[in-house]
């Protein structure tokens, strides 16, 4: 009987795998479900002994199972974009099923947790500084820097929390690792229950990855004797984009609503309920079981350039030809990322604007594109990585829209606790409305009675883009938290970039 | 069983944890599709909270909805990258199509971005939408 594999990720059923599945199934096949590889252009993407096909549809089947397919794609692990990749994260991607305990162990899984719970808690941490592990969220902080201050923190009762929030638009590495390799994310979460002392674990969700909230209590229900004593539960978020900020993270999971507080004091001195607690991304932790195997922190040292060692797993998403999950070292330029492997723009069209790292990313234009992808070179660019999600536009992207979103999006998301970015974002739209209708009357806020010092001629277009400017700076420098502390990057990259678009 | 016993099995059920409000309005939010003043007051009475705090909660998440809506709901993403391939051409479409009959919002970000545009009905997705395609879903829903 011929064996079909084939992907149960959230995308590919999204893309019609179940149709397919079922249509393999009637011909007499075994089917078998996997984790995604990753090229979502191909899916759903089947894989009948090694070698691919793809996208399918339930009426390609026969031509397939006769040999005679047009959508053929050769050997999968073969084809240029997974080839050219280095998976450590996302080793298993494709070749595994997400929920099979012996797919997980016969890969490699619990060989990191087994040698870190040998070990004492403090040289599992000096592990993950040795491998220059930094926190795949967004922020880069050092992980093992982290953990050290949790570790030390006092206190009997500690956490570690999984921030699978992933929220920004452009990014599902986690939702792939959730949904196509849940043990490795509980087992990156063990290893740092152990090393910071906790003894209880939460990974919080958004609500919008039903398929990953299911696989991973599913995951969690079956592996609940290895991971023991580390107890981990899944919250479910509700529809709150601020939320994947840590310290309104965990507002939500003690019950409250999603604000951000100011720091310190840190998370990893009073976090959940009060005690230490370890904060990290779904990308961080599933890092740390092929760091702790033998051999792995000095691997992960190696690759990567400057103070960014490991690899990063690049999400092409948005107008690209071959969009989908792309792993590899720091250090490769984003030309590289969308022409030679992205394949240029879906529509055909030629690249305007790239946004790298979700809504509060600033948009890059080609001119630009030699960018290494790289924590300081990009911060140097007024630029950043974020989450690692590249979302490329083609030259119908209007900049001043786009720009203009990123106010209304921190508008829509703001939790309400700071000024700069609960009024700015609110104000930030009407001023781009303005420039774009070309109005020259008075700003209705200025005009009030209230409003003594303001002048109540109507703004040139040079004073209402300075205007712009300035409550960019305000927000940056005033908010609490990244929300407000960050839409500058998308408003001002768009308006140095594409200043025609805004007059 | 009365409603408010059923709330409060609910919140026998959900809230037997660290932390119990949000899983305790999940759980009425999805067997009432709300959390009205009434489950408010009885989740504050049964969490030793008071009613200002529960419904600070319940109100500040997009997720909770404070009456019930029978219309069947339709969500389609309008983030970047679903807006780099074209979602926003697709709206006036949805939206006449849609018509009050169907509840159409919008969701920032379903994960898929490689593949929009996007939608969401119930946890069913939706991927590679034309306007066809996505009238029709509406239609459907």
């Amino acid at each position: 009987m011929t064996t079909v594999r084939l992907s149960d990720d959230a995308l590919a059923i999204a893309c019609g795998a179940d149709a397919v599945a079922d249509a393999f199934a009637a011909a007499g096949c075994a089917v078998e479900r996997v984790s995604s590889w990753g090229m979502h252009w191909l899916e759903p993407l089947v894989e009948i002994a090694g070698l691919g096909f793809g996208p399918v549809a339930p009426a390609d089947v026969p031509a397939i199972l006769h040999g005679a397919s047009d959508k053929a794609i050769g050997p999968i692990a073969e084809h240029p974009f997974i080839a050219r990749q280095q998976r450590l994260t996302f080793a298993r991607a494709g070749r595994t099923r997400p929920l099979s305990l012996e797919d997980y162990a016969v890969t490699g899984g619990w060989a990191g947790l087994t040698r870190a719970r040998a070990l004492a808690p403090g040289d599992v941490i000096g592990q993950v500084i040795q491998s220059g592990l930094r926190g795949r969220g967004g922020a880069g902080f050092p992980t093992g820097v982290k953990w050290k201050t949790v570790a030390e923190a006092p206190g009997s009762r500690k956490y570690v929390v999984c921030n699978a929030d992933e929220g920004d638009s452009g990014t599902f590495a986690d939702r792939m690792l959730m949904e196509g390799d849940p043990f490795a994310v509980i087992e990156g979460m063990a290893i740092a229950a152990h090393a910071v002392g906790a003894q209880r674990g939460y990974i919080y969700v958004r609500s919008e990855y039903p398929h990953a909230i299911a696989k991973l209590n599913r995951a969690l229900e079956i592996c609940a004797p290895i991971i023991a004593p580390c107890r981990i539960e899944v919250r479910v978020g509700a529809g709150a984009y601020i939320c994947g900020e840590e310290t309104a993270m965990l507002a939500s999971i003690e019950g409250r609503r999603g604000e951000v507080r100011a720091k310190p004091p840190l998370p990893a001195i009073s976090g959940l309920f009060g005690c230490p607690t370890a904060i990290n991304n779904v990308l961080t932790l599933t890092a740390l079981p092929h760091i702790m195997a033998e051999g792995g922190a000095e691997e992960y040292a190696r690759l990567g350039i400057d103070r960014s060692r490991g690899t990063k797993p690049i999400q092409l998403a948005g107008n690209i030809r071959h969009g989908g999950l792309y792993e590899t070292a720091f250090g490769i330029t984003l030309r590289e990322l969308i022409h030679e492997i992205g394949g240029g723009t879906a529509s055909g069209r030629p690249v305007r604007a790239v946004q790298v790292g979700g809504p509060l990313g600033a948009y890059i234009p080609p001119a630009q594109f030699d960018l290494p992808f790289d924590y300081e070179a990009f911060a140097a660019a007024d630029a950043l990585i974020g989450h690692g999600g590249v979302v490329v536009f083609d030259d119908t992207a209007d900049m001043r829209a786009q720009a203009r979103f990123a106010m209304a999006f921190c508008a829509a998301e703001s939790c309400g606790k700071c000024t700069p970015c609960r009024l700015g974002a609110v104000r930030g739209v009407e001023l781009i409305d303005r420039i774009a209708a070309s109005a020259r009357l008075p700003d209705p806020v200025g005009a009030l009675a209230q409003m003594h010092n303001a002048p109540k001629v109507a703004r040139t277009r040079d004073q209402d883009l300075a205007l712009l400017d300035d409550l960019c700076e305000t927000m940056r420098f005033g908010s609490l938290c990244a929300l407000g502390g960050f839409t500058h990057y998308p408003v001002q990259s768009a308006l140095k970039h594409w200043p025609e678009d805004f007059a | 069983m009365s409603r408010a016993d059923r709330i409060a099995a609910l919140i026998a059920a959900a809230g037997a944890c660290e932390g119990p409000l949000l899983p305790v309005l999940h759980a009425v939010q999805a067997e009432f599709g709300c959390i009205d003043r009434e489950a408010e007051a009885l989740i504050a009475d049964a969490l030793n909270l008071s009613r200002a705090e529960v419904h600070g909660v319940a109100s500040f998440y997009h997720d909770f909805r404070a009456e019930a809506d029978p219309r069947p709901e339709v969500q389609l993403c309008r983030a970047e990258a679903c807006q780099a391939r074209g979602c926003e051409a697709l709206v006036p479409a949805a939206e006449a199509a849609a018509a009050g009959r169907v509840r159409l919002t919008t969701v920032y970000c379903l994960g898929l971005c490689s593949v929009g545009p996007n939608a969401r009905i119930g946890d069913t997705l939706h991927a590679r939408l034309d306007e066809a395609a996505l009238v029709r879903l509406i239609e459907t829903a």
